[in-house]
């Protein structure tokens, strides 16, 4: 025993005024702030210990060294039925874990019946609700096609879609997302109407052209580093991305003049960029997936690859569970609201842009965007906690993702569902929030915390005791 | 000179860190200039112009970090780049934080050494477990930790070359910081193992007071000493404090031991003898026949086992201690006290929060009055029926599993003992009202203050009665301690409380009291 050879450091496990004690003697001490973990479930801890050991430490290690290696870089713009993979012409993708138009929420809907009026799949409203029923058209998640999508995530096989692909040696992998559609009343969040299919034609027909082009005469966008720059930016790149979106503006618009659009495309495509702050958001979602799609399928790794909801359902993907979706309902997200709604308003969370806080930004960054922290009626105090306080249910800290606030503390990134159960302590998720009617569009933003139940059955299927 | 140069691939750095990082290489000694830059094509032609663009940079695209150092030798440059290297990759600190769990807890304290866990006993075999697997030390304050855990946890320590102090510690001194209770001590040469916190604490306090001092004071629990763990804590204590080059003497202090681990416990105290540094044990109420056959000095209060380590570390007989006060003093004393006590006030009523300083009471008042009742006796004859209702000589130990239910420590909150207090006081049989008030960390902020009131309560009860209260305590604390020994002190006195400095004396002067002065021979023998 050589404790008595050296200075006393102290992890103070329980009661806190042992804690002070030290302190005031002037001797180094953690507190550990302790609850029974896995909320004292027998079954659960078994499953944990069972779990334990160098086995699950490699293969954790190999899944966020994977997640932090990847170089998501914007490669281009296409249209969807000919670049996502497995998209036909009556396929609509949502966002969230697996769900059948029964079980989907207003919003889902109301995205779906606009997406088949846009098509042409359907003359009207009501048709296109009865289109939705009839089960000609086909649901599929986006997760399910390398895609992402924010909100209702609805992608229709006419949409243009951002292409990112990792550049990290040995890989390739592609994801993609829809251009985001701007704010207020839009088809994310379950907004449906004609001046709405309107302005999706606008960017069928003028901004995804423009933006293919413009890609095609810009060099490839390193999506790593305008990420790493937007954070010391006060962007955490889920919520607030309007540094990214400044600087992808600065990245794109020398190409985008050089191209040989009219000059009134031109302006009104840099018009419409600038009047959206969350420009970025579809950008940085599959940057995201890119990096998490990389480090999924690692044997035994407990590492979550995908947070999503469908606005019914919560679902959680890990790297070591192939294809397994574990799914609990979609929590109440709290917020602040746009006058004229309250919670009563709220549809419950909603969208794929948990993708963001899976790969370590968004809500994990949330020490990086003080200024969204009003957004909960917080101070700015409140969103270094936040960070800090995922680090306890991390791998790891992305050195590229420095948080000037933290002293450049790198984000906490790669949950691990191993951590979370034992902790009690669930991913910090920052968001929109959908009217739960069709037809609305978004009502507020908040934050709101994945739900227990999908770790712990992440847990139990891990450990083979489902 | 020597061109050292490292690409590190798509890893964004702001220009301040990187400039914060190029001054810091220049500043190494036998280092020239030094670059930190990202590879922008302006990065490169200025490493060109500088003449440090050497062939493995050309290739550095705008989003790589470059680190580039001119050194006078191979060693420095390697020195440098690895130190770049290292800052530019490191984990930072992201600050002071609460963890949330054991697990987190562990990994973001990678110096820690000692666990101090206090959370209910079960669920503390797997966190213990799991922070002895990380190679901490601990010490545990949970009860209701099962034998079984106990011995599992104690020998995965021994495995592992670390000690498990508890459960149910209640007291450590490691290198000058006291660990949970207990109190201020000054550095010197007497190295402390004990099963009992109480014990710990008061041998320690009578070492401070006579001006000695410890190196460490270790707790190994109650039943460490049982057969079935067999002293691993207690004897992991003793080695550390053998070797430990400070450390000139030994106290041991635990209730009587199993016969085989008392076996081991003198086996290795006789080893430490043999190295030169002596051995006083305290087995409590134990025959100290056994200590004395193997050579070692017995002592009979923890009073004593402090007054004979100082002794014997002078080179000198160590003698037992009665009273620190000349003889004739304390029967003063004690007949002034005594002074309207009614012939009905018959009895001794011991309130205490520290359980080896009742059971030393028990120990040093049976023999002088015969029968002391408790609730913390393990004599049937002698154990109270009702802990509520004191009945003829009685101590209390208030720190006992069936007051704590639910409520805290009596050494923290002392609303308990006052209304047990007045409580005796109305007790026309009550002629001595007999404390112990623990000092150090862990103790609440003033407990003599805490008492006061009830002691006025108890005494106006008496006075209505016509009769007088006699009320005698021992502080166990030090001037070093958070409350102050000197105020404790003497806010006792002034409320009229006899105040005695030891446990022992104070028992000792009950006794006196009591008895109107006929237990005088029995005392002093």
């Amino acid at each position: 025993m050589d404790l008595l050879n050296n200075d006393l450091s102290v992890l103070n496990i329980g009661l806190k005024g042992f804690a002070s004690d030290l302190n005031a003697q002037g001797t180094a001490v953690s507190h550990v702030d302790w609850r029974p973990p896995a909320g004292g479930d027998p079954a659960l801890l078994d499953a944990l210990d069972a779990l334990r050991g160098e086995q699950l430490d490699e293969a954790n290690r190999t899944a966020v060294e994977r997640l932090m290696a990847a170089q998501p870089t914007l490669v281009g713009v296409g249209i969807a039925r000919d670049i996502i993979p497995g998209m036909n012409d009556t396929t609509i993708l949502h966002a969230g874990p697996p769900i059948t138009w029964d079980r989907m929420c207003g919003p889902t809907r109301g995205a779906i019946m606009g997406a088949l009026v846009y098509e042409g799949l359907a003359q009207d409203y009501d048709e296109a609700a009865r289109l939705g029923a009839s089960g000609d058209i086909t649901f599929d998640p986006c997760h399910h096609h390398s895609t992402v999508g924010p909100m209702t995530g609805v992608v229709s096989p006419s949409m243009p879609v951002w292409i990112v692909e990792n550049r990290a040696e040995g890989t390739g992998n592609r994801a993609f997302c829809t251009l985001n559609e701007g704010l207020g009343k839009v088809l994310r969040f379950g907004a449906y109407g004609d001046d709405i299919i309107a302005h999706l034609k606008w960017m069928e027909e003028v901004l995804g052209p423009g933006l293919t082009e413009t890609m095609e005469l810009a060099e490839p966008i390193d999506l790593g580093t305008v990420i790493s720059q937007a954070l010391q930016m006060g962007d955490e790149c889920h919520n607030r991305n309007k540094a990214a979106t400044s600087l992808l503006v600065r990245a794109l618009a020398p190409s985008l003049a050089e191209t040989n659009l009219p000059k009134s495309d031109v302006v009104r495509i840099l018009r419409f960029i600038d009047s959206n702050d969350h420009f970025f958001l579809n950008i940085s979602m599959p940057a995201c997936k890119c990096a998490t799609d990389a480090a999924h399928g690692i044997k035994g790794s407990s590492m979550v690859t995908a947070m999503a909801r469908n606005g019914t359902d919560f679902g959680v993907r890990v790297s070591g569970c192939d294809d397994a979706w574990f799914v609990a309902p979609a929590p109440e997200v709290k917020g602040l609201y746009f006058p004229g709604y309250s919670a009563k308003d709220a549809n419950p969370d909603l969208g794929d842009s948990t993708i963001t806080e899976s790969a370590g930004i968004g809500g994990f960054a949330m020490a990086a965007a003080p200024a969204i922290v009003q957004f909960v009626g917080g101070v700015a105090e409140d969103s270094l906690r936040y960070t800090r306080e995922m680090l306890t249910i991390t791998l790891a800290q992305n050195p590229d993702h420095a948080i000037p606030s933290l002293d450049f503390a790198g984000s906490p990134t790669g949950i691990d569902v191993c951590k979370v159960v034992e902790s009690g302590v669930a991913p910090f998720i920052n968001t929109g929030i959908a009217h739960k009617e069709p037809g609305i569009g978004q009502v507020g933003a908040g934050i709101v915390r994945a739900p227990m139940e999908c770790f712990h059955q992440a847990l139990r299927h891990l450990a083979g005791r489902v | 000179m020597v061109v050292r140069a490292i690409i590190q691939k798509n890893a964004y750095r702001d220009s301040v860190f990187l400039m914060n990082l190029s001054r810091r290489l220049g500043e190494m000694d036998g280092v020239g200039k030094a670059h930190a830059l990202m590879g922008t094509p302006t990065n490169i032609r200025l490493l060109k112009e500088d003449g440090l663009l050497v062939p493995e940079l050309e290739d550095a695209g705008p989003n790589d970090l470059i680190v580039v150092v001119e050194a006078e030798s191979d060693d420095v440059a390697d020195a440098a780049v690895k130190a770049a290297t290292s800052t530019a990759t490191a984990p930072r600190d992201a600050g002071e934080r609460a963890f949330a769990s054991t697990v987190a807890a562990l990994e973001g304290s990678p110096g820690a050494n000692l666990a101090l866990i206090s959370i209910p006993g079960q669920f503390v075999r797997r966190e213990a477990m799991r922070v002895l697997d990380e190679g901490l030390n601990i010490f545990l304050f949970s009860d209701n930790v099962s034998l079984e855990d106990e011995v599992a946890l104690k020998q995965r320590a021994k495995e592992k070359g670390l000690i498990v102090m508890g459960p149910g510690a209640g007291t450590a001194i490691v290198g000058g910081t006291a660990v949970a209770f207990a109190n201020s001590i000054r550095p010197g040469p007497v190295g402390v193992v004990g099963a009992s916190g109480t014990g710990i604490q008061e041998i320690t306090v009578q070492l401070h007071r006579r001006g000695g001092g410890i190196t460490h004071a270790i707790g190994t629990g109650g039943r460490d000493l049982y057969r079935d763990v067999g002293g691993i804590s207690f004897l992991t204590g003793m080695d550390a404090l053998i070797s430990d080059k400070d450390t000139r003497a030994l106290v041991l202090v635990s209730k009587p031991a199993h016969p085989e681990v008392e076996a081991l416990v003198l086996e290795r105290a006789k080893a430490a003898k043999a190295a030169g540094k002596p051995v006083v044990v305290h087995f409590i109420g134990g025959d100290p026949a056994a200590v004395e056959d193997a050579g070692l000095v017995p002592a009979a209060t923890l009073e004593d086992a402090a007054a004979a380590a100082l002794a014997l570390l002078r080179g000198k007989e160590p003698s037992p201690i009665i009273f620190s006060a000349p003889r004739d003093e304390i029967l003063t004393m004690a007949r002034q006290a005594q002074e309207g006590l009614t012939d009905g006030q018959t009895d001794i009523r011991g309130l205490y929060s520290g359980g080896t300083l009742c059971g030393e009471t028990l120990l040093v008042l049976g023999p002088v009055l015969g029968p002391v009742r408790s609730n913390a006796t393990k004599d049937p004859a002698l154990k109270m029926t009702d802990p509520n209702v004191s009945e003829g000589n009685t101590c209390v130990d208030l720190g006992e599993e069936e007051f704590t239910q639910g409520r805290p420590h009596p050494m923290i909150d002392h609303t308990l003992r006052c209304q047990r207090l007045v409580q005796e006081a109305r007790d026309p049989a009550t002629a001595v009202i007999l404390l112990d008030v623990v000092l150090g960390y862990g103790s609440s902020e003033d407990p003599a203050g805490a008492l006061v009131p009830a002691i006025q309560d108890a005494k106006a009860i008496a006075a209505a009665e016509g009769r007088s209260l006699v009320i005698v305590a021992s502080v166990c604390g030090t001037d070093l301690d958070p409350q102050d020994l000197d105020n404790q002190e003497a806010t006792l006195r002034e409320s009229g409380v006899v105040v005695l400095p030891s446990n022992a004396q104070a028992a000792r002067m009950a006794a006196l009291i009591v008895t109107r002065g006929g237990a005088e021979d029995k005392i002093f023998g």
